[in-house]
């Protein structure tokens, strides 16, 4: 792992992270470039592309939701020919001004890692990178609960990056084997809601993932398929309110059950490329469900 | 993986391959599953060695062994526990971390063994040098050359490697050794034919002698107290005896009896404790720190017989090394431990065979520095003495139980008759 020599773009769009803010802070990068051009999951059909001005329209309602919610949304600057580089959640992990580079698997994405390093850079993050064959896809595949990092493998991710993150931020990882290509990323299928709280799809896990999850999150709440494919997992959690795609009503009333505020907003558009509201947006500021943020 | 195999486990028809696997294998229940995924493919694992992470966010560590009955199968196996995280030991570099500090190394460094050992930089094996057990290995990458180096020696900034990967272990094939050293094949007994062990040390201090190769002689004052000096003398005259390692006691009963014939006051002719006589070793290293040393005492006529006088006169290199209770000590007696240390790992590099008598503490320290493949034989008349060294790793130690005198008495017989042959 080396770190990344911190240089300062001057074509960096828009406010940049402020580590004195106390708002929530995301990163979303807007859909001017997004489309299906090409196909790296079950859910990215080319013959079937998106609305284009429809997925604006949804992305620019998310933003406002989760601006109403009290995030404070920054920006990344969209670039022709990277149209996935709107799923900013696959930028890099975050761990306090630490930010670990994604590596993607698939060299369609790779051309957005020099976009992800100059914004978090000009932010003030130090940016480190794992080795280049290892392969690493960002908060997608890395999660806080607790002071634990949960990790998706295999799909995308490789295991051994996920050690290495765990050396350099002498934190436990425990690395989740994901066997559905439906739920390739960890965030399509286990969403922290707080420390020792998650949602999950079981069947995106094998069953060693399973037990391991029963065993070290203590309200597990698990999400029928139904709403699984609706991306209910793909959660956005600001203070205690969580966003996600329609579609998803038991969620809502176990969230609200458990005195959260849920909101859904549509995303189809998005879901046609396999992300939906947690996969548009990078919190930069650290999850609520990491306990390092309020240590 | 393509690469035809052929690590066959002697005598068990297995293919075999370690691999590696490191983080939060445990709590993440990954180690499990890479065990599940060996056997029930039909393959087989040893846990060769596993450590546990003590706090919950520190990463735990196995090395397994894979075996299976067929290549095709184990290179299946691999593939599949290496998306686990499994990788095979021999198929990646080593890793190395830069030491941030003095006088210890990183954490997770790779703690070395005494057998051969090489290392994998840039695609290539390299020979670690200067092997030892319980070091950390040191490299220079621009001249690529890797050493074991001990935790007193590390200085910050220098490259050491860490965990297991890019590092292969050759254990020392004892049965290639059969001809020249049969007794090896038992361990420690009060019960074995010592004759014939005794005849194999006199050949082997012979052949060294005759190829050019050191010998080293490591060696307590029971040496004195039995009467044996005589022998060892000998020994060193006939240039059997390169180097000898010892501490106070040694050479001060053996200055003791060369200036006043005791050892600890009992007179080694008559067997009778002399008046006043539990002064002599007092007197007799008084007499040498008066002289300057013992090399002075030799030069000046004072000392004229013994162990010391014979290595002084045959330029036998000599290492005294202090303990705690030390009377005196003599002048060349090194009293830092550590100074002792380094100046043991100095000298015991380029030895081939080592003589390991009636001593535990200073046999246990030169055992633990040398590499496997030198010859140690160990004699004393407490087999715990011998048993402590092969726990300690020392496996290639071969142990006699038996009084030191009598073996000294018959070594020297067998090495007269040797001798008598050769010309």
């Amino acid at each position: 792992m080396t770190a990344e020599p911190r240089q300062f773009a001057d074509d960096v769009p828009g406010e940049l992270f402020d580590p004195h803010d106390p708002r929530p802070q995301i990163l979303m990068c807007p859909p001017d470039h997004y489309g299906v051009e090409y196909e790296i999951n079950p859910w990215m059909k080319r013959d079937q592309p998106p609305d284009h001005a429809l997925a604006v329209r949804q992305w620019t309602d998310l933003r406002q939701v989760l601006s109403d919610a009290g995030a404070k949304i920054l920006l990344q600057k969209p670039v022709r020919g990277l149209p996935d580089l709107v799923f900013t959640a696959n930028a890099a992990m975050i761990y306090r001004r630490e930010a670990m580079l994604a590596r993607f698997r698939f060299s369609e994405r790779q051309g957005e890692e020099q976009y992800d390093a100059q914004w978090l850079l000009a932010s003030g993050f130090h940016v480190h990178r794992l080795p280049n064959d290892v392969y690493f896809e960002g908060a997608g595949d890395a999660l806080f609960c607790g002071d634990t990092l949960f990790a998706g493998y295999r799909i995308r991710s490789d295991v051994r990056g996920l050690q290495q993150i765990g050396e350099l931020f002498r934190c436990r990882v425990i690395a989740l084997e994901l066997v559905d290509p439906y739920y390739y990323h960890l965030d399509t299928c286990f969403c922290p809601l707080a420390p020792g709280m998650a949602v999950y799809f079981p069947e995106a896990f094998d069953q060693y993932g399973r037990d391991v999850l029963k065993e070290l999150v203590p309200e597990l709440i698990p999400i029928a398929e139904a709403e699984a494919r609706r991306f209910a997992c793909n959660a956005v959690v600001v203070g205690r309110t969580v966003v996600t795609n329609t579609g998803c009503p038991s969620l809502h009333r176990k969230l609200t059950e458990l005195g959260f505020t849920p909101r859904e907003t549509p995303l189809d558009e998005f879901t046609k490329a396999g992300g939906s509201a947690k996969c548009l947006t990078l919190r930069l500021d650290g999850e609520e469900a990491a306990k390092w943020k309020s240590a | 993986m393509s690469t035809p195999r052929t690590a066959i486990a002697p005598g068990t028809g297995q293919f075999t391959e370690q691999v590696q696997i490191s983080g939060h294998i445990i709590d993440s229940l990954i180690l499990p599953k890479v065990l599940d995924i060996i056997t029930a493919s039909g393959g087989n694992f040893r846990l060769e060695r596993i450590t546990i992470g003590q706090a919950r966010q520190d990463p735990s560590f196995a090395v397994i062994e894979v075996s299976a009955p067929t290549a095709e199968l184990l290179d299946e196996i691999l593939a599949q526990i290496s998306d686990h995280g499994a990788i095979p030991t021999a198929q990646q570099d080593c890793q190395l971390v830069t030491a941030d500090m003095d006088g210890a190394f990183p954490e997770g460094f790779y703690s070395s063994t005494n057998q051969r050992t090489e290392i994998r930089l840039g695609g290539e094996w390299i020979e670690v040098e200067d092997q030892e057990m319980d070091c950390g290995v040191m490299v220079a990458p621009p001249a690529h050359r890797a050493r074991c180096v001990p935790m007193t020696e590390v200085n910050s900034g220098t490259q050491w490697v860490v965990g297991h990967a890019g590092v292969r272990v050759f254990p020392t094939e004892r049965t290639n050794e059969r001809q020249g050293f049969e007794f090896m094949s038992s361990g420690v007994s009060t019960e074995k034919p010592k004759g014939v062990a005794i005849r194999q040390i006199a050949q082997e201090l012979f052949q060294n002698r005759r190829s050019g190769k050191q010998s080293l002689l490591v060696g307590g004052p029971a040496i004195v107290h039995t009467g044996s000096v005589e022998h060892v003398a000998r020994l060193i005259r006939g240039g059997y005896i390169n180097k000898l390692f010892a501490g106070n006691a040694l050479a001060t009963h053996d200055i003791e009896q060369a200036l006043f014939g005791t050892s600890l006051g009992v007179h080694l002719d008559r067997g009778d404790v002399v008046e006043a006589g539990h002064e002599h070793h007092l007197r007799a290293i008084n007499r040498i720190r008066r002289a300057g040393g013992i090399r002075q005492a030799v030069a000046e006529g004072i000392l004229k017989s013994g162990i010391m006088y014979e290595c002084i006169q045959g330029n036998v290199d000599f290492l005294l090394a202090g303990s705690i209770r030390d009377d005196g000590p003599l002048p060349e007696v090194v009293t830092d431990v550590l100074e002792a240390q380094r100046l043991m790992r100095e000298k015991s590099r380029g030895i081939s065979f080592c003589l390991m008598i009636a001593t535990a503490l200073h046999s246990i320290a030169v055992g633990n520095l040398l590499p496997a493949w030198v010859k140690v034989v160990c004699v004393d008349i407490n087999p715990s003495t011998v048993i402590k060294l092969s726990d300690r790793g020392s496996i290639q130690t071969v142990g006699l139980v038996t009084d030191v005198e009598p073996f000294l008495r018959a070594l020297v017989q067998e090495l007269e008759l040797l001798d008598r042959g050769a010309t």
